[in-house]
C-alpha cells in the first residue's frame, strides 16, 4: 500500500475512535451538570408532579449508560433521535443550522485566508518598514478586541447610522444566494477581522524563517524580483505552518462562533448547542458535539497530511 | 390654527395624510412633536384599525429548543406565540376585569365552588375542526390530570371535577374561589383540538392567525386566519415572531426599521433610545417584581429581627433609580402593589433608614459572619447591579453581605427555591388571591420564602368565600401587613414593561397583565 | 544593551510594565474604593471622575485600576499554567514518540475537538466558580495548543541533522530536550506566549459575558465591558475603555514578543 494511503486510512480509523471518545465525554459532562431536561424545561413552573411526569415523559428515569447507548445505537444506523425538549427531528432541524454554519464560514474563509496570506506576504516583502508595522498594528488590534465590541461598533454605524446593511443576518430557503449574502456581511466582515491577524503572522513568521535560507539567496541572485522570491521560492516551503494555522482558524470559524451568532441574531450551530446545554437536552448536545469533533478532526487531519507532504523528511521516515 | 388642526386630522382620519405629512404640518404650525404625536394618534384611532400589512416582532426569550405545546410555555416568544395562534376561554382586560374569548359568558355558584363557562359556537380550528365543549374539558384535562407536565398544573390544584355539557364547560371546586375565571385566563390554557392529546405541539388552536414556519430559537410565521370568530381581531396579513435574546442587537434592529416592536427594553437605554425619531418607547406599570428572598424558617434567615434588619437596608430608591432608571415603582416587601384589583394604598411604606437596619441588626444578635446573597444576571435584568448596590448600603448598617453569582444556566432549578437566600423575579398574578396562594400558602410548592404561617393561610381562604368586596379588601390589607412585617420578601422594586414600538403601528394601549399588551398587539395593533 | 531595542518594543516595555505595576498597585493609585457608589449612572468624565461613571455608578477609572489587577492577574496564571503544562508535555511526547506520542496527541485531540468555549461553560457550570478554577479551567483548557505547537516544532527538530548527531554521541533525553531542542523551539514559543496571552484575556472576558467570570464586585476588563455594553450604540464611552485597554495590552504584550523573538519557526494554536 501506498504510504500515503495507509496513512490516510489510520487516520480516519484514529478519527472515529476520536469521535466515540468525544460523545461519551460529552455526554459525561452533561450528565455530570446540575438539573436535568424536565427541571430545565419547566423552570420557575415547575411542581413536583409535573416534574416527575415530565421525567417519566422523557425517559430521564432510566439508568444513564443505557440512555448512551440507546443513543449510539440510534447514531450507528443513522438516527440522531428526537429534541427532548420540544420533539422535533434532530437530524433536520441541524441540517438546517449546520448549513447556515457553513455557508457563514466559508463566505469568511474566503476572504480571510487570501488577504491573510496575502498581507503576510506583503509584510515580509516590506518587513520592518512601515507597511510590515501597520499591518501588525491593525491585526493585532482587531485580534484584541472582544468579539461582542467589534460587532456592536459594526451594527452601529454601518446598520444604524449609515443604513447598509441589515444587523439581523436571518437567513431562510426562500431568499436568493445574493439576499443570503447581503444578509451575512456584517457577521463574516467581523469574523474576518477576528481570524485574520493570527493567520497573518502565521505566515510571516514562517516565510522570514526561510528568507536567510541558502536557496533564497541564490533566487535573489538570479534577479528575481523581492516580491516574486518570496511568492515562488518562500512560500511553498512553509505551507506545512501556513496550513496548520489556517486550518485551525477554519475549525474556529465553524464550532467557535456562538458570540457572534448571538450578536447578528444569526440562526448557526453555536447557538442552538449552548441552548441546548442550558435545557440539558441530552440527544442534541451529544449530536452537536459530534458534528463539532468531526469538523475539528476532520480539518485537522487535513492540516497533519498536508504537514507530511510537505517535509520530505517526515514523509520518508528512517 | 385650531381650525386647520382639526382639518388636518379630519384629514388624517379620513387616510388621505400620512404621519410623516401631519408630523410635518403640525411643526410649521408650531405645535410640539409630542404634542403633534398624541393629535396623530388620535386622530388614526378615530378613523379605526386598518387591515393589511406583515408584522414583525424582535423579541428576547425564545430558545431552540422552545415548542408549540402550550403546556411548555416559560418564556415571552412561546408565550407571544401562543397568543398568535390561540385562544382562551377568557383574558383579562386591560382594565383588570374579565373579558370574554371562546366563553362567551361565566357564571358563578352563589358559593363560588361551580362555574360554568356558556361557550361560543361555530368557532372553527385552523384544521377545519369545530370547537366542542369536548375539546374544551380535554385541553383542561391536560393541564390538570395526573399525568400533566403542564406550567399551569399548579393553577389547576383546586378543581374537584369538570365537565362537558352542550354548549357549557362546567368547573366544580373543592374549595370556594371567587377569581376562578382567572385562572381560566391563564396563557397556557389555550383550547387545542381534542385538547392536544395527540399532539400538542402542532401549533393548531383557534387564533387570528395560523402557523406557517416554525424555526425555534429563530423564527416563527403566522399568517392571516380569515375564519377567525372575531373579524375586530387581527389586522396584519403575516405576524413574524424573530427571536433576538441580545439587547442590544435587538434595539437596533427597531431602531434600523428591521422589526416593528421589541420588548424588554434595557431601562439604562431607554430613554436614549426614545429619541429616535421613529419609534416612541412605551413603559407600562406592571405587576411583576425584582425580589431578593429569604428562607424564613433556615438559620440566619429564622429571625425575623435579621429579616426586618435585611429590609431596613436596602435603598429602595436608588435601585429603582439606577437599575430601572425610574421606569418601574419602589416596592413594600410586599408582592402586591397598585395594579392589583383591591390594594390598599394606606399601607406604610417601607423607608430606607441605616439607623433601623443597624440597630435591628444588633438585636438579632447574629454572630457577624458573612450572609450569602445568592444571584445571576438570569435573576433578573441588572440582578448583579442590584445586589452589588444592596452589599454597599448594607455594609453601612455594619451588615456583612457577601454577593455569591451563579451561572444563569440551571438558577431556577439549582438555586431559587432551593437555596435560603437569593436573587427572583415574580411577573405577578392577575387577582391577589392567586399570586398569595402562589407563594405565600404554606403549602404552595412555590412558597419561596418558606412562609408558613397558619393564620394568614386562614385568611387566605376566607378572602376566596367572601362575595363582599371592601370586607375582602380589608383581608388583603392584613394579609399584606403580615407578609411585609414578618415575610422572608424583600421587595425593593415593581418593573415596568418597557417597550419599543415603531411609529408605523397604531392603537398602542397600556396593559399590566403582561408584556407587549397581553400578548395582543398583532390583534389590536395596526399599520397606519 | 538599551540602545539596541528599538522604539516599537520600547513602547510595548513601556505601556506593559504601566500596566502591570498598575496591577500590582491598584490599592494605593484607585481614587476610590472598587465598589463605592459615588455617582449618578454613566456620567462624563468630569475632574472627580477622570472618565466617568459606570452603570451603577462607580467610578470608572477605578473599576479599570482593579479590573486590570483581576484581569491581568487571572491571564498571566493561566497563561503560564498553560505553557509549563502543554510545553513540558509536547516536548516529551515528541522525544518519546511510539505509544506515549500517541496517548498524549489523541487525549489532546479529544479535548481540542470539543469547542473550548463549551467545555469550559460546562465545567464551570458542574464546579463552583472561585479564581483558582478559573485559572485552573482556563490554563489547562488551553495548555493543548502549546502541547500541539511545542510537538510540532519539537518533531521538526528533533529530525535535524544536530540532534541526531548528539543521539549518536549518546546523549540522554534530558540533554536533548533542554539542550538541543528547547533553545531551538523557543522563539515560536515565545511568539505564541504573546498571542496566548491575549486569547486567555479575551476567554475570560467572555466569560465575563455569559456570566461565569470573576465574582461581584470584583470585575474583570471584559466584565467592565459587558456591564455597560448597552450603551455602546448611544455613545456612551463607559464600554469602551476597557476595550481599549485590553487591546493596548495585548499590542503591547506583543510587541515585547516580537523583540524577543528574532526568528520565527513554526507557530500553532488557535482562537477560542
Amino acid at each position: 500500500m501506498h504510504p500515503i494511503i495507509k496513512l490516510v486510512s489510520q487516520r480516519l480509523a484514529l478519527g472515529l475512535l476520536l469521535l466515540f471518545g468525544a460523545s461519551a465525554l460529552i455526554f459525561g459532562l452533561t450528565e455530570a451538570l446540575p438539573g436535568d431536561a424536565a427541571q430545565a424545561v419547566l423552570g420557575q413552573s415547575a411542581t413536583p408532579e409535573a416534574l416527575a411526569n415530565l421525567r417519566e415523559e422523557m425517559g430521564l428515569n432510566r439508568p444513564a449508560l443505557t440512555r448512551y447507548f440507546e443513543w449510539l445505537g440510534g447514531i450507528v444506523q443513522g438516527d440522531l433521535g428526537q429534541s427532548l425538549t420540544n420533539k422535533l427531528d434532530i437530524a433536520e432541524s441541524i441540517g438546517k443550522r449546520l448549513g447556515n454554519t457553513l455557508f457563514l464560514a466559508c463566505a469568511a474563509a474566503v476572504v480571510s485566508v487570501p488577504l491573510a496570506i496575502f498581507l503576510g506576504l506583503l509584510a515580509v516583502r516590506y518587513r520592518n518598514r512601515w507597511p510590515d508595522k501597520l499591518i501588525s498594528a491593525i491585526t493585532l488590534t482587531t485580534v484584541s478586541i472582544p468579539e461582542f465590541l467589534i460587532g456592536y461598533v459594526v451594527i452601529y454605524y454601518v446598520s444604524v447610522k449609515l443604513g447598509w446593511f441589515s444587523s439581523l443576518a436571518m437567513i431562510n430557503d426562500s431568499m436568493s444566494f445574493g439576499q443570503k449574502l447581503n444578509a451575512i456581511a456584517l457577521p463574516a466582515f467581523v469574523l474576518t477581522l477576528v481570524v485574520l491577524a493570527q493567520m497573518m503572522r502565521m505566515t510571516r513568521a514562517a516565510i522570514l524563517n526561510l528568507m536567510q535560507s541558502a536557496y533564497i539567496e541564490t533566487a535573489e541572485l538570479k534577479g528575481l524580483s523581492n516580491f516574486q522570491v518570496i511568492a515562488r521560492h518562500a512560500f511553498p516551503n512553509a505551507i506545512s505552518p501556513i496550513v496548520n494555522v489556517v486550518m485551525l482558524n477554519l475549525a474556529y470559524l465553524v464550532v467557535g462562533v456562538v458570540v457572534v451568532e448571538v450578536v447578528f441574531v444569526y440562526p448557526g450551530m453555536g447557538q442552538y448547542l449552548v441552548d441546548s446545554v442550558t435545557k440539558r437536552d441530552v440527544p442534541v448536545v451529544l449530536a452537536c458535539g459530534v458534528v463539532f469533533a468531526a469538523v475539528y478532526i476532520g480539518l485537522n487531519m487535513v492540516a497533519d497530511i498536508v504537514s507530511i507532504l510537505a517535509n520530505p523528511r517526515l514523509r520518508h521516515p528512517k | 390654527m385650531n381650525e386647520q388642526i382639526t382639518h388636518m386630522a379630519g384629514q388624517v382620519t379620513a387616510g388621505k395624510m400620512t404621519r410623516r405629512e401631519f408630523m410635518g404640518k403640525a411643526a410649521a404650525l408650531g405645535v410640539s412633536a409630542a404634542m403633534a404625536s398624541t393629535m396623530f394618534a388620535d386622530a388614526a384611532r378615530a378613523a379605526g384599525p386598518k387591515k393589511g400589512g406583515d408584522l414583525k416582532f424582535g423579541l428576547q426569550g425564545g430558545e431552540s429548543t422552545n415548542s408549540l405545546d402550550p403546556a411548555t410555555y416559560a418564556s415571552s416568544v412561546p408565550f407571544q406565540n401562543g397568543k398568535q395562534f390561540g385562544d382562551q376561554l377568557v383574558e383579562v382586560a386591560p382594565d383588570g376585569s374579565i373579558e370574554p374569548r371562546l366563553a362567551e359568558s361565566v357564571e358563578g355558584s352563589a358559593d363560588a365552588k361551580v362555574w360554568t363557562f356558556k361557550l361560543r359556537q361555530g368557532v372553527e380550528f385552523h384544521n377545519g375542526k369545530t370547537m366542542t365543549s369536548e375539546d374544551v374539558l380535554k385541553t383542561m384535562q391536560r393541564h390538570s390530570n395526573e399525568d400533566s407536565k403542564s406550567g399551569a398544573l399548579g393553577i389547576m390544584k383546586g378543581i374537584e371535577s369538570m365537565k362537558a355539557d352542550g354548549d357549557n364547560f362546567q368547573v366544580t371546586l373543592t374549595e370556594a374561589n371567587a377569581d376562578l375565571p382567572y385562572l381560566m385566563a391563564d396563557y397556557h390554557l389555550i383550547i387545542q383540538p381534542d385538547g392536544g392529546m395527540d399532539n400538542p405541539g402542532a401549533g393548531i388552536g383557534t387564533g387570528p392567525y395560523k402557523l406557517e414556519v416554525d424555526e425555534p430559537g429563530v423564527r416563527h410565521l403566522f399568517t392571516k386566519n380569515e375564519n377567525h370568530w372575531n373579524s375586530d381581531f387581527g389586522n396584519f396579513d403575516s405576524v413574524e415572531v424573530v427571536v433576538i435574546n441580545d439587547a442590544t442587537a435587538r434595539t437596533a434592529a427597531l431602531q434600523s426599521g428591521q422589526v416593528h416592536a421589541i420588548n424588554r427594553v434595557e431601562p439604562k437605554v431607554a430613554d436614549l433610545l426614545g429619541r429616535a425619531p421613529n419609534l416612541t418607547v412605551h413603559s407600562t406599570a406592571g405587576r411583576g417584581h425584582y425580589v431578593f428572598i429569604m428562607h424564613c424558617d433556615t438559620a440566619p434567615f429564622d429571625n425575623n429581627e435579621l429579616r426586618t434588619a435585611l429590609k431596613y437596608a436596602i435603598n429602595r430608591t436608588e435601585l429603582v433609580d439606577k437599575v430601572l432608571r425610574g421606569y418601574g415603582s419602589i416596592g413594600n416587601d410586599m408582592p402586591i402593589n397598585a395594579a392589583y384589583p383591591l390594594f390598599d394604598s394606606t399601607i406604610e411604606q417601607r423607608e430606607f433608614s441605616i439607623e433601623k437596619a443597624a440597630e435591628h441588626y444588633k438585636k438579632s444578635g447574629h454572630d457577624g459572619s458573612p450572609i450569602i446573597l445568592r444571584v445571576a444576571d438570569g435573576a433578573f435584568p441588572g440582578a448583579v447591579d442590584a445586589a452589588a448596590l444592596f452589599q454597599q448600603t448594607a455594609a453601612q448598617a455594619g451588615i456583612p453581605l457577601e454577593i455569591k453569582r451563579e451561572p444563569n444556566d440551571g438558577y431556577w432549578s439549582e438555586v431559587w427555591n432551593v437555596q435560603p437566600f437569593c436573587a427572583s423575579y415574580w411577573g405577578g398574578r392577575p387577582v391577589q388571591d392567586q399570586m398569595y396562594s402562589t407563594a405565600y400558602l404554606s403549602t404552595a410548592d412555590w412558597n419561596d420564602t418558606r412562609f408558613k404561617v397558619q393564620a394568614f393561610d386562614d385568611l387566605l381562604f376566607a378572602a376566596r368565600a367572601e362575595l363582599d368586596v371592601e370586607k375582602r379588601k380589608g383581608i388583603y390589607s392584613q394579609m399584606g401587613r403580615m407578609v411585609r412585617d414578618e415575610g422572608g420578601l424583600i421587595c425593593p422594586m415593581f418593573n415596568d414593561f418597557v417597550e419599543g414600538i415603531s411609529n408605523q403601528l397604531e392603537g398602542w394601549e397600556s396593559d399590566p397583565t403582561q408584556e407587549m399588551m397581553n400578548g395582543n398587539v398583532s390583534r389590536k395593533m395596526w399599520f397606519a | 544593551m538599551m540602545k539596541n531595542i528599538p522604539i516599537s518594543a520600547m513602547i510595548g516595555l513601556f505601556f506593559t510594565g504601566l500596566y502591570f505595576f498598575v496591577a500590582l498597585a491598584a490599592p494605593l493609585i484607585a481614587p476610590y474604593g472598587m465598589a463605592e457608589v459615588v455617582g449618578d449612572v454613566w456620567e462624563p468624565s468630569s475632574a472627580e471622575h477622570l472618565l466617568g461613571t459606570d452603570n451603577i455608578g462607580r467610578d470608572l477609572l477605578t473599576r479599570m485600576i482593579y479590573g486590570g489587577r483581576t484581569t491581568i492577574f487571572i491571564a498571566a496564571a493561566a497563561t503560564i499554567l498553560s505553557f509549563v503544562t502543554g510545553t513540558s508535555l509536547g516536548l516529551l511526547a515528541a522525544v518519546l514518540g511510539g505509544w506515549a506520542d500517541q496517548v498524549l496527541s489523541r487525549a489532546v485531540d479529544l479535548v481540542m475537538s470539543i469547542p473550548t468555549l463549551i467545555l469550559a461553560l460546562v465545567i464551570l457550570a458542574i464546579v463552583p466558580v472561585t479564581v483558582p478554577i478559573l485559572i485552573l479551567v482556563m490554563g489547562l483548557l488551553d495548555a493543548t495548543r502549546p502541547y500541539r505547537l511545542s510537538r510540532s516544532v519539537a518533531v521538526d527538530i528533533n529530525v535535524m541533522d544536530y540532534v541526531e548527531a548528539a543521539k549518536l554521541r549518546g546523549e540522554g533525553r534530558a540533554w536533548i530536550i533542554f539542550r538541543e531542542i528547547l533553545p531551538n523551539a523557543l522563539s515560536p514559543l515565545v511568539a505564541e506566549f504573546g498571542l496566548r496571552f491575549i486569547f486567555m484575556v479575551l476567554f475570560i472576558s467572555t466569560l465575563s459575558f455569559l456570566g461565569l467570570g470573576v465574582q461581584p464586585p470584583l470585575a474583570d476588563w471584559g466584565g467592565i465591558v459587558k456591564e455597560n455594553k448597552d450603551g455602546i450604540v448611544y455613545g456612551i464611552g463607559a464600554a469602551l475603555y476597557p476595550a481599549v485597554a485590553i487591546a493596548t495590552l495585548a499590542i503591547s504584550v506583543n510587541l515585547v514578543a516580537d523583540w524577543i523573538l528574532n526568528r520565527t519557526t513554526s507557530l500553532k494554536g488557535g482562537r477560542g
